[in-house]
């Protein structure tokens, strides 16, 4: 009981931290127990049904016992076309035990877990927070093997992967498959030059540079970030906020995971630009939990920054104070959104907030936030280095400068992508070495599913938007597979707060199914575009306004499919099918099955 | 005194006070949009989405919304009523609601709703969910019921400000959960508070379930919304 005491103390009285005390006690004692919700309550001044509704809504935390090793398998597309189901069997068989389970000798917990960010290194898995790339039955037998000896899982890496993932705090097997590296993100870059020049410039000039820059934000939605933060830096209030959104969830996306291993000075220093615009002093890098093992990492180049001179107190030697902390999600899409993620930095439920007012207005504790991406703050560092001018010479008018591009799926070379925008689907096909291509997913689940007819249409952000995520599927792919694996996603991930995306998606995956297996109308299929219209129109944040999006675009670009599927003469076929229920039966009851020929 | 804000509802002239929702708005100009998470005095959560309407061409819920000078908002029409009905639709096939044995029948919010929008048999197959009834000392908690609105989360605290009702979970398994220490504390008017503040028949104060007989409730005679269009 001390130990949760230490932690408790060692956070202060700060309520904000309670998703990190909670990890910690998660980590320490592998749950969070009874004592330790009532200890946590009392701290807080808070109702025990509180702590346990933040515990319950992060997929990391458990208030139930788990077994010494703790396996969160990926689950993702990317995953499942690698191989993923063999791997599920081999961990079950070895470890004893079922997904949900832990072993009869409480050893070792099994799980599934949405898209971890390694999806150009699949199947995938983190064990205690030590994330194990490109799994196969071998690699599984081994593991397990090793958990049996009670190795400690660190142990485990044989070989780490390629730059900063071999750095003494990181030493993970994860590689960066940098493939194309760009002018902006991978160009030119000394440590401190931005924050420094930025620093002689006044914030009215830094936010006037990036707005002729025309910078939008890389995390998909495209805001314009001058104005975001000309938006915050006008609210008067005692306190501003920086956010740095390094919760990148949407499937099939990994180049955040990639900035913040090889150039996380580049991202920390954008943060304090913006600080410096919008009038903040402390910044908050908000990290994904899968993203966990950077932590101790990029807690080492903050406290170098700070020694240089470029974070904490009198920065580059002008009177501008400013600091960044580094706070930790607990498993949760949602939190990606940016209304959802201030509420788990204040050490609550994930979930979205009604606008207005927007986090501009009252964000982080209430006060004016700017939340940006981490791409595009480590963008606005490089446009205050080498200008706008020399931004805007790269992509198209609207879509100034380059994108990186996370690319996975069926091609030769998974990785990233530095890339101007204007690039077309056929051209990155082509780059990337992707061969007889049936469909490709741009911007992930919550984007578009594209067919070939969509090939030469461009990468941007007046056509196809993307935070970054490509998934690339050739034709031996069964696209119902694929859109079942992202309605799957939807329904797990929504925070369950409002009626269409909570019921919506169920339903919506039910008459999906129904189709799917054979039994669908013309009048089911006109009814899934119809539902899939109210869920987008009526749900209350991005979730659920794009959680259709894996069937809406995939009627439209491959109806084909579906119409393949459908019985075209009947009016109406029963979800349940009495014929097939029956025939199951018999196979199992070991009774002869007589199909029924006529109806008395 | 600041100036009044004009907008539209359907065609129809209205007038605002700045700071106004648009449901506050509409309902202040005898026009019913019809809410269910949304309870006068709460802080609005905007959870259950029936009151959405359409401003421009952009879906937004009319109890968290704002209303600002000129919006032209579309309430009663038909694709409005339409995707309003599926959400009323979604939440009776989402939980096990059976009216006729139902202690709220009559007084229940989501039953008046599904009558004037004259729900027969919802468009969506029903999921019969497997959901546990809850005691505690002074009540019981249906879960078959609870349309996870947060009205109990927002109405029902200490006196110290901390939260009896919190919601559990997320996704499909949201569920409204009940601290057990302080549900043994609470008095007979907070309880009595909790089951009227229920749009349905969630919350169920022990001993009282029956005592105002059917069709002396609520909503037997006049279907729901009207008190307000009567105002016009």
């Amino acid at each position: 009981m001390d130990i949760i005491k230490r932690i408790l103390q060692k956070y202060g009285k700060d309520r904000t931290r309670l998703i990190d005390i909670l990890k910690e006690i998660q980590a320490g004692q592998g749950i969070i127990s009874d004592k330790a919700i009532e200890s946590i309550a009392k701290e807080f001044k808070i109702s025990r049904a509180e702590v346990e509704g933040v515990i319950s809504f992060y997929h990391f935390l458990s208030d139930k016992p788990l077994g010494k090793y703790v396996v969160y398998l990926n689950n993702s597309i990317t995953s499942e076309m690698a191989g993923r189901e063999k791997v599920a069997r081999a961990l079950e068989k070895e470890a004893g035990c079922a997904f949900g389970q832990t072993s009869p000798d409480g050893l070792i917990t099994l799980f599934e877990t949405s898209c971890i960010g390694m999806n150009d290194q699949e199947p995938a898995a983190i064990i205690n927070g030590v994330v194990f790339t490109c799994l196969n039955e071998e690699k599984v037998k081994k593991i397990v093997a090793w958990m049996k000896e009670g190795k400690d899982v660190q142990e485990m890496v044989e070989e780490f992967g390629d730059g900063a993932n071999q750095h003494e705090l990181v030493k993970a097997m994860v590689k960066n498959n940098i493939r194309k590296p760009g002018p902006v993100l991978f160009g030119d870059y000394t440590v401190g030059s931005a924050i420094t020049k930025a620093l002689k410039m006044s914030p009215e000039a830094i936010i006037e540079e990036v707005k002729k820059a025309n910078l939008l934000g890389r995390g998909g939605a495209g805001f314009p970030t001058g104005l975001k933060w000309e938006f915050c830096r006008k609210e008067k209030s005692p306190e501003h906020y920086v956010i740095c959104n390094a919760d990148e969830g949407e499937p099939g996306t990994f180049k955040d995971r990639v900035l913040l291993t090889e150039r996380p000075e580049m991202v920390f220093e954008g943060m304090a630009i913006a600080g410096y615009a919008v009038g903040a002093r402390l910044g908050i890098l908000y990290l994904r939990h899968e993203y966990s093992y950077l932590r101790n990492y990029l807690q080492h180049i903050l406290e170098r920054m700070r020694q240089q001179g470029f974070l904490g107190k009198n920065i580059a030697d002008k009177s501008f104070d400013f600091d960044i902390e580094i706070k930790s999600g607990a498993g949760a899409y949602v939190c990606g959104e940016e209304s959802a993620l201030i509420e788990s930095a204040e050490g609550k439920r994930g979930e979205p907030r009604d606008r207005p007012p927007f986090p501009v207005q009252k964000g982080f504790l209430n006060q004016p936030t700017t939340v940006n991406n981490v791409e595009t703050l480590a963008t606005a560092t490089q446009i205050i280095i080498h200008g706008a001018g020399w931004f805007r010479s790269m992509g198209t008018p609207v879509s100034a400068g380059t994108k990186l591009l996370s690319v996975s799926g069926d091609c030769e070379r998974p990785g990233i992508y530095e890339v101007e925008f204007g690039l077309t689907i056929k051209e990155l096909l082509e780059m990337v070495g992707a061969k007889d291509t049936l469909a490709v997913q741009v911007g992930g689940p919550s984007g578009q599913c594209i067919s070939e007819s969509g090939f030469g249409r461009k990468i941007c952000y007046s056509d196809l938007a993307t935070g970054g995520s490509i998934i690339i599927f050739n034709r031996s792919r069964d696209l119902f597979s694929i859109v079942r694996n992202f309605l799957d996603f939807f329904i797990e991930e929504s925070c369950g707060w409002c009626v269409p995306c909570r019921a919506g998606n169920v339903l919506l995956k039910k008459k999906f199914e129904k189709i799917a297996s054979g039994l669908g109308t013309r009048q089911d299929l006109a009814e899934l575009e119809a539902w899939g219209k109210i869920i987008k129109s009526m749900s209350r944040c991005g979730l659920g306004q794009t959680s259709p999006n894996p069937i809406l675009t995939t009627l439209t670009n491959f109806r084909e499919l579906y119409e393949s599927r459908i019985n075209k003469e009947a009016d109406f076929i029963p979800e349940f099918d009495l014929t097939r229920a029956v025939a199951e039966a018999c196979v199992l009851t070991g009774r002869e099955f007589q199909e029924e020929t006529e109806h008395a | 005194m600041p100036d009044k804000i004009k907008f539209t509802i359907d065609g129809k002239e209205c007038l605002a006070e700045p700071g106004q929702t648009i449901y506050e708005a509409a309902r202040a100009n005898g026009v019913y949009i019809p809410v269910l998470c949304h309870y006068e005095g709460l802080k609005p959560v905007g959870s259950c989405r029936i009151c959405s309407v359409r401003v421009n061409g952009r879906w937004m819920a009319s109890c968290t919304q704002p209303v600002t000078e000129g919006m032209v908002i579309e309430n009663a029409v038909p694709e409005v009523e339409e995707f309003r009905k599926a959400i009323i639709e979604m939440l009776l096939v989402e939980g096990n609601h059976f009216c006729p044995t139902c202690e709220k029948s009559g007084n229940c919010e989501l039953q008046a709703l599904a009558y004037r929008y004259q729900i027969m048999v919802p468009q969506f197959p029903y999921l019969f969910p497997k959901r546990e009834i809850e005691a505690f000392p002074g009540f019981l908690l249906e879960h078959n019921r609870c349309i996870q609105c947060q009205r109990c989360v927002r109405a029902i605290q200490t006196r110290d400000g901390q939260k009896i009702f919190t919601m559990k979970n997320r996704s499909k398994d949201v569920r409204v959960n009940v601290d057990r220490k302080l549900a043994a504390k609470m008095s007979e008017d907070q309880i009595q508070k909790a089951m009227d503040i229920c749009p349905v028949g969630a919350i169920l104060k022990k001993e009282v379930g029956f005592r105002l007989p059917i069709g002396k409730r609520k909503y037997d005679h006049r279907p729901i919304g009207s008190e307000i269009e009567e105002k016009k």
